[in-house]
């Protein structure tokens, strides 16, 4: 009884905007909430890196090849901010890294997909990382302080991305006319992943992650808010998206869009996506390989 | 085999205060410098680095202690209203010219 009326006041005090820390006391199911995000949220970092990871060779200059590994750190160092923050929470990093590796638990779906052309470099780093900067720039409010803190860094980094990524795709639209269908040929596969990113609307009054405001903001408007500012920054450029029931409808202030196609979504992110296990492979035997490094620095200092 | 974890205070100015940044883990002192420069360095972005075993800090966050729930305002000079009280005394020593400077608040609460 005591338990549930402590509870009771920690569920209260984070939905008034109350903040977390790590060594304070809290409900096991906020716990496992926190946990369940963040972790989620490092594998996606992680695996985020494989379909840049195959561009830094076939980057067109020395500045852009410099650019790409620089983000491609900056994103592996996202993973390691975050798992750190996830295993003060009470799972192990290692524990972490087999369930990623054995396919337990899940990474973004846009990170299921190939890379065909310098042109998803641009879209990646431009509209991914845009997508994605819209709810990491929510999360900087989130109850669970440690979380909230790392977000400010991480969003600070990510705004460099997305000025990358930008820069890239401003640089093919200003170029000859193979260049400007490449760019176009990315967008046109890339949308559909985009569009399902931020998942399919929930129901505010049960989402536990809202409610605890682990997350500040629901799907559908984080959604909204990328369309808001990134449509009339594609259109401005003669790019084409590629959805003819996509119009912000002046009357609600929303964006209408085709239903994204939320069976792709799930079938994506529970391991069936086009490239899903080829890149959770790559992962495992990259692990292996630097087995080495991790003993050397473990046994240096026993 | 120890795996501490690390707390990384940074400073971007001289002078300025060092802020809690984040933290990392490594077995020891020399890899957890070299982390906490990567993850807290390498943009330019501190001109300094403090990295702290975690297990060394002692933390007091007992509102008891910290936020007493009586009136401490005594210990603040927001405590102090003497507007009206200056502007009495002013007329009872037969309101002189005032004198530049005389109005001007007392350092602010930095609190």
């Amino acid at each position: 009884m005591i338990q549930t009326a402590q509870a009771e006041a920690f569920y209260a005090h984070v939905s008034t905007g109350g903040k977390v820390e790590a060594d304070d006391w809290m409900p096991d199911d906020y716990r496992a909430a926190v946990l369940k995000f963040v972790e989620m949220h490092a594998n996606s970092e992680l695996m985020g890196v494989l379909p840049e990871r195959d561009w830094i060779l076939r980057a067109p200059t020395l500045r852009r090849k410099l650019a790409l590994t620089s983000k491609i750190q900056d994103e592996v160092g996202h993973a390691q901010l975050l798992y750190r923050v996830a295993e003060d929470l009470g799972k192990p990093r290692e524990q972490m890294l087999q369930d990623l590796l054995a396919g337990k638990t899940k990474f973004h779906n846009v990170f299921h997909y190939p890379t065909r052309s310098w042109g998803d470099v641009g879209i990646i780093a431009w509209l991914v990382d845009a997508a994605a900067i819209v709810s990491q720039q929510a999360l900087r409010d989130s109850s669970y302080a440690p979380y909230a803190r790392t977000m400010k860094k991480i969003c600070w980094e990510e705004s460099v991305h997305i000025m990358h990524g930008r820069d890239v795709v401003l640089t093919l639209m200003t170029g000859t006319e193979s260049q400007r269908a490449m760019v176009q040929e990315a967008l046109d596969r890339w949308w559909g992943p985009l569009m399902q990113m931020h998942g399919p609307p929930t129901d505010p009054a049960k989402d536990k992650d809202l409610i605890w405001q682990i997350k500040s903001k629901g799907n559908e408007q984080l959604r909204q808010e990328f369309l808001g500012i990134y449509v009339p920054r594609i259109w401005e450029l003669g790019l084409t998206v590629p959805d003819p029931a996509l119009a912000h409808d002046d009357a609600t202030g929303r964006w209408q869009y085709t239903e994204p196609d939320w069976d792709e979504l799930r079938s994506v992110v529970t391991g069936h996506g086009p490239m899903s296990q080829e890149r959770l492979a790559f992962r495992r035997l990259h692990r292996e390989q630097t087995q080495w490094v991790r003993d050397a620095v473990l046994g240096v200092a026993a | 085999m120890p795996d501490l974890v690390w707390e990384v205070f940074r400073q971007e100015a001289e002078g300025d205060p060092l802020v809690h940044g984040g933290s990392v883990r490594a077995p020891d002192e020399e890899l957890a410098m070299h982390y906490a420069r990567e993850f807290y360095g390498r943009r330019q972005e501190s001109i300094r680095l403090w990295v702290v075993p975690r297990e060394a800090i002692v933390e007091l966050d007992d509102p008891d202690l910290l936020q007493p729930p009586f009136d401490r305002s005594f210990k603040r000079p927001s405590g102090y209203l003497i507007k009206h009280k200056l502007e009495a005394a002013r007329e009872r020593a037969g309101a002189p010219a005032i004198v530049a400077g005389s109005t001007t608040p007392e350092p602010e609460d930095v609190g």
